[in-house]
């Protein structure tokens, strides 16, 4: 199935929700979906027959420098094809509904990017820092993050 | 120099060898070191390269020991980061006296490749504990890694042990 | 075979108080630096927590801050095991982007490297699931042979650990004359070495009985837990890219993909994990067969290597199979020198985060063999 087919299926079931097919070659084809109900498009992504999609492969966090933002990015195993779902959030306001009951490998991945980006997860059971210490500021992959000058009494930069 | 070549000496009937006994316990000391065994990064992959069959690192008496209460010297085999720096701090103050550092590959000598963007990089194992000998390379060849455990080896030889006390309240003096 | 395994909790009428115990960061069986807290029942396993990010060497932002063939010394660094393999997806990736045909011998070249890579990288693992499981022998004999995969990347790249070889568009040196002839000898050693492991570690009674049925990893957990590689291959389902997505020239050989069957326990225990890494050691001595066989001797490997990487605005996912499974770079470039963003998909980080799940009601020593089935890389988790 290929990605203009996903899209019509979500752009009828789901309406309003998704905004925005876009595929310009080389890069891949992409969906652009609302926040508000982005765990039910998920379930339904992994759930319809025809789409089957139960391989989350990636879930990232990013800093597009005026927005952040989270992609999805999804695999089919049965049938083989690919999506890419990107979702917009402000940065006043970075709060997305969890997929973590739908994928559990996302569960690792959400960690990460609020580790990283600050994004929220409402509903995720223990969104806790991964990476960076429990106790660390800050958001390292925020484009204007700045890289603090001590920590713990040991100097950070060189 | 060790302490079997001191065999050729005018004095040499019937296997005696002339020499102070703080040489025979240097010569113990640096022929039977045992490290604390863990692996921080790729290094760790190389060093693994040394202790097995190819470059057999076990030659120079060292045994590895899971617990820096029983270790003579540690090997910082890979990027410290800021994370595992005060476990590092900790593994170093557990182990008992005489002890020497290893640091491992321009990770634990300065920071490596993530000296200028690394937030989470500790830039030089060094600036959290002490160094006796440091190994270049990223990661460090085994052979590299053999040549730094010699130089360790030739420091312990040369250490004072009875003198030093003496030594440091001259240096006392000297400093009043 | 004893039926004593996954023990289930019940309730015994007295009283003992579970211990929390930590594992790690400095712990020989934990494979680098990683944490794990276990709570314990008696000797029961009853909840793991791994903590991670002991290794965190900040790999995005620095492929934000450099321009993309700086990048690949770093992707090196992530999973250092096996470097060739991780090097490749990120080239792929940016060749797409910038629509650079490479040629024949390059693709040829690349693939005989990935693979020797791929029996490097399952030679380690093998040997420390030996060591974790107590065997010291196959470590030496295994080590012995890796010397030999890696004598030839030094000839070619002139790294031992970390190559730095694949470039986008291309290779950073052509291979020497007798490349082909070693690559065949490597084929040979590696499978007279196989022949002795199996015998010596895998049918190994004792082996056996440490290793089958403990640690099962059913399919659709696997599938929902992301994990790939041997990983979801131990548990029987034939998911690898090389055969159903096959990249570059994949489809030109002929490889069986290897799953467990649970041959000596239950499918998907840690025994059946590393049968796969055991079987895949053979398949891909036969694509290197193969593929000298086939190599052009004649080509330039560095024609298509273009004076700058030009990357046109866009975005992309590329993966590869990697030995320890799909390995994929996700590449957001704002057609600037430097990447906009580069986002690896961390297979040993997705793999870990399934021992929650696989690791309870088991021993706590079979704990450290369930971690060692799954053969992670600390720099790839924690990138």
């Amino acid at each position: 199935m290929t990605e203009k087919e996903i899209y019509d299926i979500l752009k009828d079931s789901f309406g309003e929700e998704i905004i925005e097919f876009a595929h310009e070659p080389p890069s891949d084809p992409f969906i652009i979906a609302n926040r508000s109900k982005i765990d039910e498009i998920c379930l339904f992504l992994r759930d319809a027959d025809e789409l089957d999609f139960d391989y989350l492969v990636l879930l990232s966090g990013m800093d597009y420098i005026e927005k952040l933002g989270v992609v999805y990015q999804l695999y089919s195993l049965k049938y083989k094809h690919r999506i890419t779902i990107k979702v917009f959030l402000e940065k006043s306001d970075p709060n997305i509904p969890t997929v973590e009951k739908i994928w559990r490998s996302a569960d690792w991945h959400e960690r990460e990017a609020w580790d990283m980006y600050g994004i929220v997860f409402q509903g995720h059971h223990n969104l806790i820092r991964i990476l960076c210490p429990y106790d660390w500021e800050g958001h390292p992959l925020l484009k204007d993050y700045k890289t603090p000058d001590e920590y713990h009494g040991i100097k950070v930069p060189y | 120099m060790g302490l079997l070549d001191r065999l050729d000496n005018p004095y040499n009937f019937g296997g005696i060898i002339l020499g102070t006994f703080e040489d025979l316990l240097n010569w113990g000391r640096s022929k039977s070191d045992w490290y604390l065994h863990f692996g921080l990064a790729c290094c760790a992959i190389e060093f693994m390269a040394a202790n097995a069959s190819h470059f057999d690192f076990m030659r120079f008496g060292t045994i590895p020991r899971a617990s820096p209460r029983q270790a003579d010297f540690m090997i910082v085999s890979g990027t410290v980061t800021l994370k595992m720096a005060e476990r590092i701090v900790r593994l170093y103050e557990q182990m008992a006296d005489p002890k020497y550092v290893l640091s491992m590959g321009s990770c634990a000598n300065c920071g490596g490749p993530y000296w200028e963007y690394g937030y989470h990089v500790l830039k030089g194992v060094d600036r959290v504990i002490p160094v006796d000998v440091y190994i270049p390379g990223c990661p460090p060849r085994p052979e590299a890694f053999l040549e730094g455990m010699i130089l360790l080896q030739s420091k312990i030889n040369q250490q004072e042990i009875f003198r030093k006390r003496k030594r440091l309240e001259e240096e006392l003096k000297v400093i009043k | 075979m004893s039926e004593r395994r996954r023990i289930e909790f019940e309730y015994s009428g007295v009283d003992t108080e579970r211990m929390r115990v930590n594992v790690g960061p400095q712990h020989p069986s934990t494979h680098g630096v990683l944490r794990l807290e276990v709570e314990l029942e008696g000797e029961i396993v009853t909840e793991v927590i791994p903590h991670i990010g002991y290794l965190h060497r900040c790999f995005e932002k620095h492929a934000e801050a450099m321009t993309y063939p700086q990048v690949i010394p770093y992707i090196d660094r992530m999973d250092y095991i096996s470097s060739m393999n991780n090097e490749w997806p990120y080239v792929m990736a940016i060749e797409k982007m910038c629509d650079i045909k490479i040629p024949e011998k390059v693709e040829y070249i690349r693939l005989i490297c990935a693979e020797l890579n791929r029996i490097a990288n399952h030679q380690i693992a093998v040997a420390t699931f030996g060591l974790d499981a107590g065997a010291f022998t196959p470590f030496l004999y295994l080590f012995r042979d890796r010397e030999w995969i890696l004598n030839v990347f030094e000839t070619i790249s002139g790294g031992r650990l970390l190559y730095n070889y694949y470039c986008v568009g291309g290779l950073r040196n052509d291979v020497y004359p007798t490349f082909k002839e070693d690559c065949l000898d490597i084929v040979r050693q590696v499978r007279a070495t196989n022949k002795e492991i199996m015998d010596l570690l895998v049918y190994n009674y004792i082996f056996v009985e440490r290793t089958a049925k403990v640690g099962v990893l059913p399919p659709d957990v696997a599938i929902n837990y992301g994990c790939s590689g041997p990983v979801l291959r131990g548990s029987g389902n034939a998911f690898d890219l090389r055969r159903s997505e096959p990249y570059s020239i994949y489809d030109r050989f002929d490889f069986d993909v290897q799953i467990g069957k649970g041959e000596v326990g239950i499918v998907g225990d840690s025994w059946d994990r590393n049968i796969v890494r055991m079987n895949e050691m053979e398949e891909s001595c036969k694509i290197i067969e193969q593929a000298v066989a086939q190599m052009p001797n004649t080509g330039d490997v560095s024609e298509a290597i273009p004076k700058k990487v030009r990357v046109p605005k866009g975005e992309i996912y590329c993966s590869a199979e990697n030995p320890k499974g799909e390995l994929g770079f996700y590449i957001v470039s704002d057609g600037g020198q430097k990447p906009f963003r580069v986002r690896p998909r961390a297979t040993s980080f997705i793999n870990l985060s399934v021992l929650p799940e696989i690791s309870k009601g088991y021993m706590i020593a079979d704990l450290v063999l369930i971690l060692g089935s799954i053969d992670i890389v600390l720099g790839e988790i924690d990138r």
